[in-house]
């Protein structure tokens, strides 16, 4: 499904950052993947890369057989078949729920104002806020904003969804509910990229988790292996700080 | 219970009754002084003459211009046609259908004779300039727009032609004067325009649009800031969720950034073209009789100098007072 190799990325505001070091991974159809790491460690940049929110300098990521950092791609048609949740949710402050839901399907997937709202509400009934379609973002509380975000990404029927540390901006209360839904589709066989602070949620719902440091991927394995017996002395004194 | 929002000890009731009363009170003072002035160097205010110069109401006498015979009175739908020989010269006189007339066929007339009588009832000068004025500046405020959006997106493009195109001409419009710019306009483009069009057998085109187009040239070079800035402030995230959607990077402009940006710059377009229909006053300049060179006109031949420059300057303000009513009323609309 996703297929990075030898991946390299340098920042050079404000300053020269060597941020992703050599850092290979492959995510097959239908496994979800946690990526954990203390912050500035590389992993939301590495999430990043992956639909070329930011380019990656060096290296290969494919995409179902799709070379990503091909400047001749279509990389519109890429990120269409990926979705994207943010940790600041993002959605358009100046729609309506329905309007964040259906806009991209109209505008991208040329479907009809009808059928895009058809499935915008059927999304909306799965994550629980099928009453809230006519509201505006900012009557929303930070978990329901998410659920939507995570509805909106999944209305272009995305063959993997990337999600970029979906419950740190969230109110201790609303990490729940979010994490419900990310589970349920987990269930459902939806191939996921998460990157996380929720160890709980590594350990339940991960097939694999990847800890990442200093811009390169140090271990990985799965929950078992990884939280009860954890190779590197890195990844011993990340667990030991925050279990 | 309190209802206080301020940061100091609350004030008293009474302190906003005096300071309001204050208020009114200077107000009063002005224009009490403005009129005591007047009448201190015997300025006789005639404030009745100036409705006329807003609409014109009255009894207007036709006074034969030849002397002979009237041969001939024809009424038709649209109005009288007389018809006066004098000798081998046939003077016609055309008349609006409501017209009194006083002659018959066959009288003999002198020259100064009072023929008939009707009454007009239009708009008057001043009220035909203000209506000019509402036209330059919406028809410059439209084309502004149009301008300002296309070379504030220009501004920011990654295409360094576009962007220096923009940076070049918002340089060059910000760093002249308008009334200069507008004499460039009218003297310089618009002459050797018209000798072009002359050359080709073509009609010359009015000096109102190359007031217009000044206009519009000038204000498109602030609203390409405005834009440029109002674009720049909407969130990075809003542009990564579009794209990472799927939108190609125009469809999330205009579907995402600009919807929000406007909401934004709406205040600053607003006091921009408040700016606008002020300096269409300076198209007088160039023959276009606008509000204040109507003014000035009727000035030089009624001498009311006091009240009619008062009556512009409040045609002014009612212009620019229902410009900002009506963005304030977009803007409520648009509060998301």
């Amino acid at each position: 499904m996703i297929s990075a190799k030898n991946v390299n990325k340098y920042f050079y505001i404000p300053e020269e950052l060597h941020a992703l070091k050599d850092v290979s991974l492959e995510v097959a159809a239908g496994e979800v993947l946690v990526v954990i790491g203390p912050s500035g460690s590389g992993k939301s940049t590495f999430l990043r890369c992956l639909n070329r929110l930011e380019y990656a300098n060096s290296g290969s990521i494919t995409i179902e057989g799709t070379e990503v950092l091909d400047p001749n791609c279509d990389i519109n048609e890429i990120r269409a078949e990926v979705g994207m949740v943010f940790q600041s949710f993002n959605l358009f402050p100046h729609m309506s729920v329905l309007d964040n839901i259906t806009m991209a399907q109209m505008t991208v997937r040329k479907r009809s104002k009808k059928d895009a709202e058809k499935k915008g509400m059927e999304l909306l009934e799965k994550v629980g806020l099928a009453h809230k379609y006519n509201v505006y973002p900012d009557q929303l509380s930070g978990g329901q904003q998410q659920r939507i975000a995570i509805a909106r990404a999944l209305a272009m029927d995305p063959k993997v969804l990337l999600f970029d540390e979906p419950t740190s901006a969230l109110d201790p209360e609303m990490v729940g509910e979010v994490l419900d839904v990310m589970k349920n589709l987990a269930k459902e066989g939806m191939t996921m990229v998460v990157v996380t602070h929720e160890m709980g949620f590594a350990r339940e719902v991960a097939d694999r988790v990847v800890f990442m440091d200093g811009g390169q991927l140090v271990e990985q394995g799965t929950p078992e292996h990884f939280f009860t017996k954890p190779e590197h002395d890195r990844t011993k004194l990340f667990l030991s700080q925050i279990l | 219970m309190m209802n206080y929002t301020g940061l100091d000890r609350p004030k008293k009731p009474g302190y906003f009754l005096f300071w309001k009363t204050m208020f009114v009170a200077i107000c009063l003072l002005g224009i009490g002084f403005i009129y005591a002035a007047a009448d201190f160097v015997d300025y006789n205010w005639r404030w009745e003459q100036v409705p006329q110069y807003f609409w014109l109401d009255k009894d207007l006498e036709v006074r034969s211009e030849a002397e002979g015979d009237l041969t001939k009175i024809d009424k038709t739908a649209a109005g009288y046609t007389i018809i006066i020989q004098d000798g081998s010269h046939e003077e016609i006189v055309k008349l609006p259908p409501d017209a009194n007339i006083f002659l018959m066929e066959g009288d003999y007339v002198y020259m100064g004779d009072t023929i008939a009588e009707y009454r007009v009832s239009k708009p008057g000068i001043l009220l035909e300039a203000t209506y000019v004025t509402l036209k330059v500046s919406m028809l410059a405020i439209v084309l502004g727009i149009i301008v300002g959006i296309l070379t504030g997106l220009m501004r920011i493009s990654e295409n360094p032609c576009l962007r220096w195109l923009s940076v070049t001409y918002v340089e060059l419009i910000r760093g002249s004067p308008l009334l200069v710019q507008i004499f460039l306009w009218y003297f310089v483009a618009g002459s050797l325009i018209n000798a072009m069009l002359d050359k080709i057998g073509l009609d010359p085109i009015p000096a109102l649009w190359y007031g217009v187009f000044a206009l519009a040239i000038f204000t498109g070079a602030y609203v390409a800031e405005i834009v440029r800035a109002g674009v720049q402030s909407v969130h990075r995230g809003q542009s990564e969720a579009a794209r990472a959607l799927g939108l190609s990077g125009p469809q999330a402009m205009r579907k995402v950034i600009l919807p929000q940006a406007f909401r934004r710059i709406l205040p600053p377009l607003a006091g921009q073209f408040i700016s606008l229909i002020k300096d269409s006053s300076l198209l007088g300049v160039i023959a276009v009789r606008e509000l204040t060179k109507a003014t000035r006109e009727v000035i030089s031949s009624s001498l009311m100098s006091y009240e009619l420059w008062i009556a512009c300057t409040i045609m002014y303000l009612v212009l620019t007072f229902a410009l900002s009513v009506a963005v304030q009323y977009l803007e409520r609309r648009a509060v998301r």
